[in-house]
């Protein structure tokens, strides 16, 4: 991948972050933290990999994702509309009465949105639900799902790593955002859920560990991932959740806030900087 | 002798039938596939059959996951499973998102017998009957299930279907004709109506037969479908007879009972009585010994009327007076 391709990239994930912080200090609630965490991924996903059109968003061959972190909505809207699904103007009315932007996706009313999550645990047996039924029809649909790492406490997440590998449901690959924090503290305090890869690989996956932040791991990561036949893949991705937002970084209570104004103004200024 | 058939192995035949005529079918089992008669179609059509395990709430997101690829899955295991264990992956992962599912759960209510309290479901028709976007049938033979289960798989929505394990006798024809929301109106009564759905409905019929030899003008209503409820046909019986008593083999909270007593009390209030579960659990036994301890009889259904006929003559005499 060209150097040039790398740094468009970035700026697109800049943006990402901007749009998320937008979207929820207009909101004035909603999930920062996991939002910023995941951007980079999800720019790689919408802007490098995922086949897609924003015109036919019904296209039957389009690859699908499904933020199972349903939370992290903000994330996912901010990609949806900077690749063309809905007018950026609709991020100004994220959680307000009547706007396509709830507070976490449901497919029945954003164009993009594949499933309806935002109860945690479920978007793993859904992403193998739409895996499967790409494959009955002899599609070329890859299905991306993102998991938070307070989310995989649920236990359906582990009754569905267990069907994509009995089924060897190879057109997925699940993504990890390893922030290291859930709402009541640390995964390490709240309930320890290490050891990670080992535990994947345990349950039949393929495990490719990266810097959920390092935008060439998440290319080489996912593209990687294509290749791995008769089983699926999981990419642990080290985050920091907050990422992008120095007072925001690796801090426990924006899980679930929004920024204040005075916040919004000096996380604008230090993404503009390119920080 | 009536003759007796089973509504689970009436679905395993209709699912062949519905599998061939269309490739989008896809059915889904969680370990119980020779119970629920899944089976038959996983043997048919291995490719189109998953059994995710002993994993209820995965069986349910899977299919919303298929049904959001343009599938038409059948998710099957017992009722109280189905509705109780994966009650909030129905609820965000079908219902909300409008996802074309058709749960199709066996071994509901308490005729499930032997295996006790903890999997007889006497609570699923409340647990479904409460998301939006849930529509709930319970049909009352093997062939009005058969009906349900091919117009089910026409129908664009989430759908909910309980079938039982014990066979039940028959009531309709063969080609009996099913219509979601849409009550069968098996006779007009003046002195009372029974609104039934399920088992329930023949032993309306067996009791309103005696009840006519006693005098009686009584009105049968097979309720198959619990929601949408078709509430013009719960008020005009409940204009018609002044009186009207439910039964169900579920308990009298959340179910059919209560769907009818919503209407009529909001609408046209008149003398109810209830016959189901009485908040109490399950427990092991032969069916006809559960039916009978439980008052699930058609001994109950006729004590219950003449309750509810004692009610209207107690309110017309209060009229009478007060005037």
């Amino acid at each position: 991948m060209a150097k040039v391709e790398i740094e468009k990239l970035k700026e697109i994930a800049r943006q990402i972050r901007i749009d998320i912080l937008t979207m929820l200090v207009e909101a004035g609630s909603g999930h920062s933290g996991g939002s910023l965490s995941a951007a980079d991924i999800i720019t790689v996903l919408y802007f490098y990999k995922m086949r897609y059109d924003p015109k036919n968003p019904k296209w039957e061959e389009r690859d699908k994702f499904v933020l199972s972190k349903g939370h992290a909505a903000p994330a996912l809207y901010a990609v949806l509309g900077r690749a063309g699904y809905f007018d950026t103007g609709h991020f100004h009315t994220l959680r307000k009465m009547g706007s396509i932007l709830r507070g976490h996706p449901n497919s029945a009313v954003t164009p993009g949105v594949e499933v309806c999550t935002g109860s945690l645990g479920q978007g793993l047996s859904q992403a193998n639900g739409l895996a499967l039924s790409a494959r009955l029809d002899k599609r070329p649909t890859r299905v991306y799902v993102m998991h938070g790492d307070g989310e995989i406490d649920e236990g359906q997440i582990w009754e569905a790593a267990m069907t994509s590998a009995h089924y060897k449901i190879d057109n997925l690959c699940a993504i990890l955002d390893n922030n290291g924090l859930q709402i009541d503290g640390p995964n390490k305090e709240v309930k320890d859920t290490d050891p990670l890869v080992g535990k994947w690989r345990m349950f039949g996956w393929h495990v490719i560990e990266i810097n959920g932040h390092n935008i060439e791991e998440i290319i080489s990561a996912l593209d990687k991932a294509e290749e791995i036949k008769g089983k699926p893949t999981m990419i642990i991705a080290h985050t920091v959740k907050g990422k992008g937002v120095s007072f925001m970084e690796n801090k426990v209570e924006y899980h679930g806030v929004a920024p204040t104004r005075d916040e919004f103004e000096r996380a604008m200024k230090e993404l503009s900087e390119g920080n | 002798m009536t003759k007796m058939l089973g509504t689970r192995d009436v679905y395993g035949d209709v699912l062949i039938e519905l599998g061939v005529a269309n490739r989008d079918i896809v059915v889904l089992d969680a370990d119980l596939s020779s119970s629920t008669r899944t089976a038959k179609f996983a043997k048919r059509f291995p490719e189109r059959f998953f059994n995710v395990g002993v994993s209820e709430q995965d069986l349910m997101g899977t299919s919303a996951g298929l049904a959001s690829a343009g599938k038409i899955p059948f998710a099957s295991t017992f009722a109280v499973f189905a509705t109780g264990r994966a009650w909030e992956q129905v609820r965000q992962s079908i219902c909300l998102p409008k996802m074309n599912v058709k749960i199709v759960a066996t071994h509901g209510g308490i005729t499930v017998g032997e295996d006790g309290a903890s999997h007889q479901s006497t609570e699923d028709i409340a647990l479904m009957r409460v998301l939006p976007n849930m529509t709930v049938i319970i049909p009352a033979d093997g062939y009005e299930a058969g009906a349900a289960i091919r117009l089910a798989a026409n129908f664009r929505g989430p759908v909910y279907i309980r079938l039982s394990r014990d066979k039940f006798p028959v009531i309709y024809p063969e080609n009996c004709e099913f219509e979601i929301g849409k009550a069968k109106v098996h006779s007009i009564g003046e002195d009372v109506t029974l609104i039934s759905c399920g088992l329930m409905v023949h032993l309306s019929l067996e009791a309103a037969d005696d009840l006519r030899r006693e005098g009686l003008s009584v009105g049968v209503i097979n309720m198959s479908t619990i929601k949408p409820l078709d509430s013009n046909a719960v008020l005009n019986a409940a204009r018609v007879s002044g009186a009207i008593v439910t039964a169900e083999e579920h308990s009298v909270i959340g179910g059919l009972g209560s769907a009818v007593a919503e209407v009529i009390s909001e609408n046209e209030p008149v003398p109810l009585k209830r016959i189901g579960i009485n908040d109490r659990f399950g427990m092991s036994g032969r069916a006809t010994e559960l039916l009978e301890y439980f008052g699930l009889t058609k001994n109950a259904i006729k004590e219950a009327v003449y309750h509810v006929m004692k009610l209207k003559s107690d309110k017309r005499q209060d009229l009478r007076l007060s005037n």
